[in-house]
């Protein structure tokens, strides 16, 4: 590989590596918000909430993210004669409801496995469905769900690259665009390319690991359940002591 | 202003179909190799020896954190340029999709005969079965079992992923709806939408099937 090349078109990257950043961040965003959403709606006890929350979720999973993107970008234009003041938004909502919807499945099962002791102990103190809700169970599900939503965080930024499909200047599209210049390589810039991205996840996987520590952290666990306190069963007792 | 036409819609759904059909064939050829590939991959990483195993699995490591559509367009460009411009860019397309989800798959199998108990190779260890009985007849039937719906949920992730192949020319919907808006200055209101409903349609079952079988599998106790 001749670094050389790399090292010379490396100012031109950095406003992309700022979209490519700012789509997944934004889309990540976008994504926890809607899975929260979707999570509470699909875990709810009423079928008129529930319901509704389903057909969503079906829908943005079993209709390609890539072709979603594509409808954002040049469907949703004609139809509804709206456009998002900023291109990056196209990408943003496009990757932010799909991969949203993949992680309300995540934030469902969390909720759904904290056990039910707590509910009726919320529900006993008369802790009103709010707070029950955002300061007892969710607190309790977050850690649970950290590993699953970190591998959608990688598969987001994977997804990123995607944008560049619809013309938005991302890393992607300004290796395109580098690349084609005769004498830069197109193959040196797609393989500097990788290298970048995979930095990109390796820091997403420190990051959510640290998030991971400090949430466990905060409701009172360590990294694991210890033997002893598995051993002393009683699923409800344990968690209910290390509140 | 160009909203949504019946019409359209009914001339371009051939030409969309022809598209999805292509998904299909690339689906068939990279699902193939991704179930076999991870597991070849998995096996080898109980089996190879350590000089072997560490490399494969960095290169794994590396393939699925990084996208499809970088990788995509680097081995495309790579195997044209000094490898043979002779390759399709459906074969190069559906090799890479095919590792890409290899990647994901082993990690599936690998988790399938960790979740193995203990006792199951001390007991092959003592009847002093050979090396392949042990994996064929005793590792292999179990860890399928385990693994299958995980696997199954990869191959369907694949099947949404294959108009990233797009970029670089194979004639999946997206390109069948380029190529017809190209014509007729309009079209992609009902192209784009008529292929997403085409993905549900077929996704959709196959997922409740895949969710119906893990549940039965976490029944069964085995």
């Amino acid at each position: 590989m001749d670094w050389q090349i790399v090292i010379d078109s490396l100012p031109r990257y950095a406003e992309p590596l700022w979209v490519t950043v700012q789509v997944t961040l934004g889309s990540a965003a976008v994504a926890l918000f809607v899975a929260f959403g979707l999570g509470l709606m699909t875990s709810s006890k009423h079928l008129i909430v529930r319901t509704p929350a389903r057909i969503v979720v079906e829908f943005f999973r079993g209709s390609s993210v890539i072709v979603q993107l594509f409808w954002f970008a040049y469907a949703m234009p004609q139809l509804l004669g709206f456009q998002f003041d900023y291109a990056i938004m196209v990408g943003i909502m496009a990757l932010g409801l799909n991969y949203g919807s993949y992680s309300s499945e995540v934030v469902r099962a969390a909720i759904g496995a904290v056990p039910k002791g707590q509910w009726e102990a919320a529900t006993a103190l008369s802790l009103s469905p709010w707070t029950r809700t955002w300061r007892v169970v969710i607190p309790q599900a977050w850690p649970e769900m950290i590993p699953s939503l970190t591998s959608f965080a990688v598969m987001l930024l994977k997804a990123s690259a995607l944008v560049s499909m619809v013309s938005i200047i991302d890393l992607t599209a300004m290796a395109n665009t580098i690349g084609r210049v005769p004498g830069n390589e197109l193959l040196v810039q797609y393989g500097f390319l990788l290298v970048v991205y995979f930095i990109l996840a390796w820091l997403i996987w420190s990051g959510m690991r640290l998030l991971e520590r400090r949430a466990k952290r905060g409701i009172g666990i360590g990294a694991r359940p210890s033997k002893k306190a598995l051993a002393d069963g009683h699923g409800v007792q344990a968690s209910g002591g290390a509140m | 202003m160009d909203g949504w036409s019946n019409e359209r819609a009914a001339e371009m759904f051939p030409m969309v179909f022809e598209g999805f059909v292509v998904v299909l064939q690339v689906t068939a050829v990279s699902g193939v190799i991704a179930i076999l590939l991870g597991l070849l991959v998995a096996i080898s990483d109980q089996t190879a020896p350590f000089w072997l195993r560490r490399p494969v699995n960095w290169i794994m490591q590396f393939v699925r954190n990084t996208p499809l559509l970088v990788q995509v367009l680097f081995v495309w460009y790579a195997t044209s340029l000094y490898i043979n411009p002779e390759w399709t860019a459906f074969v190069v397309g559906s090799a890479v999709l095919g590792i890409h989800y290899a990647s994901y798959t082993s990690e599936s199998y690998r988790a399938g005969i960790e979740a193995i108990p203990k006792g199951q190779w001390e007991a092959a260890t003592a009847l002093s079965l050979p090396r392949h009985r042990v994996w064929l007849a005793i590792i292999l039937p179990q860890m399928l079992r385990r693994s299958t719906a995980a696997v199954a949920n990869w191959l369907i992730a694949m099947f949404k992923e294959v108009p990233t192949l797009f970029a670089i020319g194979v004639l999946e919907m997206l390109a069948m709806v380029d190529r017809y808006a190209g014509l007729n200055y309009t079209g992609y209101v009902e192209g784009y939408t008529i292929a997403g409903l085409l993905f549900l349609a077929a996704s959709y079952p196959v997922a409740v099937a895949t969710r119906r079988l893990e549940i039965r599998l976490a029944k069964s106790n085995f």
